[in-house]
């Protein structure tokens, strides 16, 4: 039971990390980024090519990934989003713009990267054990790590100004504005900002799960289900939703297993019967 | 602004589709001598190695031919041109795909590499008379009274007995767990697997287990399984991006045992992926070793590695397929455009096989699984990786 519990706990860890940048731009632009899969991907080669092949330090690889991410995503919402924003009042234009994000980013990573899975050595080897748990050093480091981004991400949103600004402009867009918040400005910092939680992650977990060009679209969907679990828009949510959902995986293929593949049927069963009694998920509203 | 753009635009996409109608005219227009081939199949995502060995196979193997000055089938000289179409491992994307090979004529095409794409693609090609060349393994699809499809390498119930054979006896494997992915091919290949491995007296632990094709943790998939310690544990029908995670995963949690599958795996993505831990994992390899192979496929290796920078393992399996088409149709020029013709050749053909040493020949097999000769003759070559390299643990054939 132990086993099942510390892998549930390591997934809720990485999955809440994915789950933040996705829900943040969404409380900031009510944008999907149907890309946020696409965007965890291109963090993941960033590494791979900086660590794996050019064999510089994991922390700088993890960095540049961050970086890389961070400009592209501001780069996004600066010649794309705002401008259909600004010229579209259906919020279905961001929603198809988003699509085809992510589309063109699957076909500039196969054309990049190629088609193969690509990994890098491990950031640190061995195995804890003990008589009822087994973990890699690796997935230890790499949990901490993810709960010390989580960590830091809500200081930031607490107690900086940006944070503070990011936090009004998901409260009330109109009010932020009138109150003298550059909204235009910290709708680009808080999209660079999700973009630059996704190439984090996925430059994180290359050192463990690698990499391949066409996970990004389980990746988005799996990460959209964090946050409907949560509550759209909502940092609380967002984490719970990550942790929930790695949990019940873990439960699940331990319990489940001797049925064939019923675990994902379960988690989705359970999923439409929980949003029909709250469908706007554990926490509800925008930040709150 | 726009009324002024508009007629340019339109003007350009008229260009680029005149152009694009004319680059791919007519597939064996003998006017032109192309012989055009298609291949319809996964270039992309966790099965992308699979497609992407194929199209680079007929790509190195095109080239060649056409460097030789293309090859002479009856009174005419054809270069070879290959159409790919990348499937996605979609179904629905396939049946697209067959449909453009036959919108341009297309009578013979390669792919595609995975079960429900090969099946759904079927009625699009026996409507539109091709040939198809699947690397999928349904019986249905090469039995009577399908005739269209050739199985373009060795099977999962023809390789499984010999492994597991292999596998008791020579490392005295007792006890079997299987784990697949929750898709038809993995599927099939896993229920195939355990009835061999009934069939040989081994005892099966685990035949439920089963992953979502995307999952990027196995842990919690594998913790279950690993608790049951038995002495080999099958990844059935794995995709190449799965293999390391999964294999990687079991040995972290602490199993000691042996690891194998019956679908070609590539040494790359394993060493990158699983390191030393993917040590001694058994797979079904490209249908050469250094042992049996000519200096014809040395040479489409030294081809291939130059023109795409890598080699995989698996293209020694995946040149044939073309180099099938190509001899059958100079066994039979009629067969060029009409596939009942093709057909009709297989039951006798053969041909000198130019990339194994000594006497072998190309020849059509398959009576003993489909009652008819619906596949292509290769050897079955069973290999166990070791840093980096696969090694040729035995090699044995098929029919």
């Amino acid at each position: 039971m132990e086993q099942v519990v510390a892998n549930g706990l390591y997934l809720g860890a990485q999955y809440a990390l994915i789950a933040l940048g996705l829900t943040l731009i969404f409380a900031l632009m009510n944008v999907l980024n149907f890309a946020h899969g696409q965007m965890y991907v291109l963090g993941g080669f960033v590494t791979y090519e900086l660590y794996g092949q050019m064999h510089l330090p994991f922390v700088v690889a993890l960095a540049a990934s961050a970086v890389t991410l961070a400009v592209l995503g501001g780069l996004i919402e600066r010649f794309l989003f705002r401008t259909v924003i600004r010229r579209s009042k259906r919020e279905e234009s961001t929603m198809l713009l988003a699509a085809g994000v992510a589309y063109f980013l699957d076909a500039l990573i196969l054309l990049l990267f190629g088609e193969k899975q690509r990994g890098v050595p491990k950031i640190v080897s061995g195995v804890w054990v003990s008589d009822n748990l087994i973990m890699p050093y690796d997935r230890i480091l790499v949990g901490f790590l993810a709960v010390l981004f989580i960590a830091a991400f809500i200081l930031m949103m607490r107690y900086t100004k940006p944070g503070r600004a990011m936090r009004a402009l998901a409260q009330d867009r109109v009010a932020a504005q009138l109150m003298g918040v550059p909204v235009e400005f910290y709708s680009l910092v808080g999209f660079a900002l999700g973009a630059l939680l996704a190439g984090l992650v996925g430059g994180l977990l290359v050192a463990i799960t690698g990499v391949n060009a066409g996970i990004g679209g389980p990746i988005s969907i799996k990460a959209f289900m964090m946050v409907m679990i949560g509550g759209a828009g909502v940092i609380s949510g967002a984490i719970a939703g990550g942790f929930i959902l790695g949990m019940l995986e873990s439960v699940g293929l331990s319990v489940l297993h001797s049925y064939g593949d019923v675990t994902y049927l379960v988690i989705f069963a359970a999923l439409m019967a929980f949003l029909s009694v709250r469908p706007n998920g554990l926490m509800g509203k925008p930040w709150g | 602004m726009a009324r002024t753009t508009l007629p340019f635009r339109t003007a350009l996409f008229g260009f680029a589709s005149a152009a694009a109608i004319a680059l791919n005219s007519g597939p064996a227009d003998a006017a032109n001598k192309t012989l055009n081939v298609g291949f319809v199949g996964v270039t992309s995502g966790p099965a992308a190695a699979w497609g992407t060995s194929n199209v680079r196979s007929m790509q190195t193997l095109a080239a060649w031919l056409n460097e030789k000055g293309g090859v002479k089938i009856g009174e005419d000289d054809y270069k070879i041109n290959v159409v790919t179409f990348d499937d996605q491992k979609d179904p629905k994307r396939a049946i697209a795909g067959m449909e453009k090979m036959a919108q341009e004529g297309i009578h013979y095409v390669v792919g595609p590499n995975v079960d429900d794409g090969a099946a759904a693609v079927r009625p699009v090609a026996e409507k539109s008379g091709i040939i198809y060349f699947p690397y999928a393994f349904p019986k249905e699809l090469y039995t009577k009274p399908a005739s269209n499809a050739i199985l373009g390498m060795v099977a999962n119930y023809q390789s499984a007995p010999a492994i597991y054979k292999y596998l008791k006896e020579k490392r005295g494997v007792k006890t079997v767990a299987f784990v697949a992915a929750n898709e038809s091919d993995p599927l099939s290949q896993r229920d195939g697997g355990v009835a061999a491995a009934k069939a040989l007296g081994l005892t099966v632990v685990a035949d439920r287990d089963t992953y979502e094709n995307d999952t990027r943790d196995f842990t919690p998939v594998l913790t279950p399984i690993v608790k049951l310690k038995p002495d080999l544990l099958v990844l059935s029908g794995v995709a190449p991006a799965n293999a390391p995670l999964l294999i990687r995963s079991a040995r972290e949690l602490g199993y000691q045992g042996l690891i194998s599958t019956e679908t070609a795996q590539d040494a790359k993505v394993l060493e990158e992926g699983a390191g030393d831990l993917a040590n001694g994992f058994i797979s079904v390899g490209g249908a050469s070793t250094p042992e049996i192979r000519s200096k014809t496929m040395e040479e489409f290796i030294d081809r291939y590695t130059k023109m795409f920078n890598e080699y995989n393992d698996e293209s020694n399996t995946k040149v044939y397929a073309l180099e099938y088409i190509v001899d059958t149709l100079k066994a039979n020029p009629k067969a060029i455009d009409n596939v009942e013709e093709y057909k009709k050749t297989i039951d006798t053909f053969s041909a000198p096989n130019l990339y194994l040493k000594g006497e072998n020949v190309l020849r059509y097999v398959g009576m003993t699984s489909f009652g008819q000769k619906r596949q292509i003759a290769v050897p079955l070559v069973v290999n166990e990786y070791k840093d980096g390299k696969f090694q040729t643990l035995f090699v044995a054939d098929v029919d």
